[in-house]
């Protein structure tokens, strides 16, 4: 049985092909990271898991059952979490809010016992809070604790976001560019906090990410991407020196 | 200036933060129930309706401040909560089986126009509100058989366990009793999952959606709170003014409510209060100012233009309305003389790209 699997994935808007064919198998427990040049395709790749764009062709397979055809909140319920590229946050409320909204999918009281908060809701929220603390206490959140999102400089949005789909507990964690915007000192703290995540909480990753640095230091395997077709698969190493890549990059010798 | 030091998650979920919470709301508290043998009946007759109005400020408050959906249409629910209260009042329900049923009629219409609300963003959804307020009314106008029409219903007092709560005291403190379970029914709400689902809703659906939140079923259960307190405010309403018809439920009447959360503080809750407050005793300051204008002001019209003036006033330099100007005017006294200009100014948000839907 495989892990995640996403097998011969395709979108059109119109005429533009903007994911074309492109199947990869992500393995439990891996950081598995996707590159490419502007346009390749590569958020499109993650709205679509998301389901945020329906698909034209293909299927999304976690742990063997489709994707597709559900809606986007199912997703995180199946234990999907992921980060977006420029950041969507709740930006008028505190830290601790944003990490506990990440909790929503273990909810399990009524509305009723919600409006009475009876025992058993004091519980639930006491539970939430420590599952929350511990993620506060991994991504050394406590400063920006109760402080708004609105006033938090860039960087600490970044792992504020990364901290509310980690309090969702999830299986499989989608990062859309985790390094963007960061000094090269925080994307040191991105590098560590990806490895921890991987090692100590057990989530497998798919990255999408420019920074190759990062890539090398936290991928286990790559895929490269061009225009919406797969171009390279393999160790960062082996797609960093594959020539379809360095074509996609650099474009041909004269 | 007062420091919490929190050694407990409890303390970041309790009601009452610290001590002078509790004291200062045990006052306030302890002031509105002396009310009735302290004040005036005009008074009293001002305290009902603020009441009334703080209930309906807090419908809307749910689902303008904290779900971020707008709405011009609820003088519509106002409506069918008192028009469902009128008519089994008429049929000889008892009130403790009309108010909820006017609560839950009231909740059934929002849950009809939370539907479309799903599909509708900003100043579309504020369009279909209001034409849904325009339906009710004439739907009320011209259903005669049922509703009178244009000739309205009459309301006798309301009776609870064979006592007529006629008198200023006793409706008074049904108002208020409903006001303050309301109030504790949201804070418990916006304590718990369901509040917070909303309020992500409301700061950016793509990501409530990406962490779980059921977007169809937060908007149209947001809708459905907002319209059964609405529904519950209508049937108070009704019967403190004793004659309903269809002018009451008019468009005009949606925006003075939408005006309540504005000058209120929209995101707030004191703010609903504030509000209706400032609603209420806003008027009775005109009607004592005509007496020192020129006649030619002090004319019908003078009220509006008033409302217009302080709606437009508090967007351009208080956008957090009263309970905003509140918090300013504490943190001034809590940090002084450190206070700067500033500190409650909102803060630039970064690019937003990826507004998918």
């Amino acid at each position: 049985m495989s892990f995640f699997k996403v097998a011969n994935l395709g979108i059109n808007f119109g005429g533009v092909v903007a994911v074309d064919k492109v199947s990869f198998e992500v393995r439990r427990g891996e950081v598995y990271t996707i590159i490419g040049p502007n346009g390749a395709g590569k958020t499109t790749i993650f709205n679509l898991i998301g389901l945020i764009y329906p698909a034209t062709s293909g299927q999304i397979l976690l742990e063997d059952k489709p994707l597709t055809g559900s809606v986007p909140h199912r997703i995180a319920q199946l234990g999907i979490a992921r980060t977006f590229q420029n950041i969507e946050l709740f930006e008028h409320a505190t830290v601790l809010q944003n990490l506990l909204i990440g909790r929503h999918r273990h909810r399990a009281a009524s509305l009723w016992q919600e409006l009475l908060f009876t025992p058993a809701v004091r519980r639930a929220e006491l539970a939430a809070r420590e599952a929350v603390e511990q993620v506060i206490d991994f991504l050394d959140l406590a400063k920006y604790r109760d402080s708004l999102v609105a006033g938090l400089p860039y960087g600490g949005r970044k792992v504020v976001e990364l901290g509310g789909a980690l309090a969702t507990e999830p299986r499989l964690l989608l990062l859309d560019e985790p390094s963007s915007g960061l000094n090269p000192e925080e994307t040191d703290d991105m590098a560590f906090w990806i490895e921890d995540i991987r090692r100590h909480l057990g989530v497998t990753v798919l990255m999408v990410e420019h920074d190759m640095n990062l890539v090398s230091r936290v991928s286990d395997r790559v895929l490269a991407l061009n225009l919406g077709t797969v171009i390279a698969e393999g160790t960062p190493a082996e797609v960093q020196a594959h020539p379809a890549v360095i074509e996609a990059y650099l474009g041909r010798a004269a | 200036m007062r420091f919490l030091f929190k050694t407990d998650y409890d303390q970041d979920i309790r009601l009452f933060k610290h001590g002078g919470q509790v004291f200062w709301y045990g006052l306030l508290m302890a002031l509105l129930l002396a009310a009735p043998f302290l004040v005036d009946e005009y008074v009293m007759s001002q305290l009902h309706f603020i009441c009334i109005y703080s209930i309906v400020g807090l419908g809307l408050m749910l689902l303008v401040g904290f779900t971020g959906q707008i709405s011009l249409g609820h003088a519509a629910f106002l409506a069918v909560g008192a028009y469902t209260e009128a008519l089994l009042q008429a049929k000889g329900v008892p009130v403790f089986i009309s108010l909820p049923c006017a609560a839950l009629f009231s909740a059934a219409a929002g849950l009809i126009v939370g539907l479309p609300a799903l599909r509708l963003k900003g100043i579309y959804l504020a369009i279909a509100t209001l034409a849904f307020n325009v339906i009710v009314e004439e739907v009320i106008t011209r259903w005669e058989g049922l509703t009178g029409g244009n000739s309205g219903l009459h309301l006798k007092p309301v009776e609870i366990f064979g006592v007529t709560l006629d008198g200023d005291a006793g409706f008074f403190y049904l108002c208020l009793g409903l006001t303050v379970l309301s109030i504790l029914a949201l804070m418990n709400l916006l304590r718990s999952p369901t509040g917070r689902a909303f309020v992500a809703i409301r700061d950016s659906e793509i990501s409530a959606s990406c962490m779980g939140v059921n977007l169809a079923k937060y908007k149209t259960l947001s809708f459905a709170i907002s319209a059964a307190l609405t529904g519950i405010g209508g049937a108070l309403y009704a019967h403190k003014v004793s004659f309903i018809s269809p002018e009451q439920f008019t468009l005009l009447q949606s925006i003075e409510l939408v005006t309540i959360v504005i000058l209120g503080g929209v995101g707030f809750l004191h703010g609903a209060v504030l509000g209706a407050a400032f609603l209420i005793v806003l008027p009775q300051l005109i009607s004592l100012a005509k007496d020192y204008l020129p006649a030619n002001v002090g004319g019908t019209g003078l009220q509006a233009v008033v409302f217009g003036l302080v709606l437009i006033g508090f967007i351009i330099f208080e956008p957090l309305g009263l309970y905003g100007r509140w918090l300013k005017v504490r943190t001034w006294f809590e940090l002084f003389p450190f206070y700067r200009k500033g500190m409650f100014r909102r803060q630039k948000s970064y690019m937003k790209s990826e507004r998918l839907r």
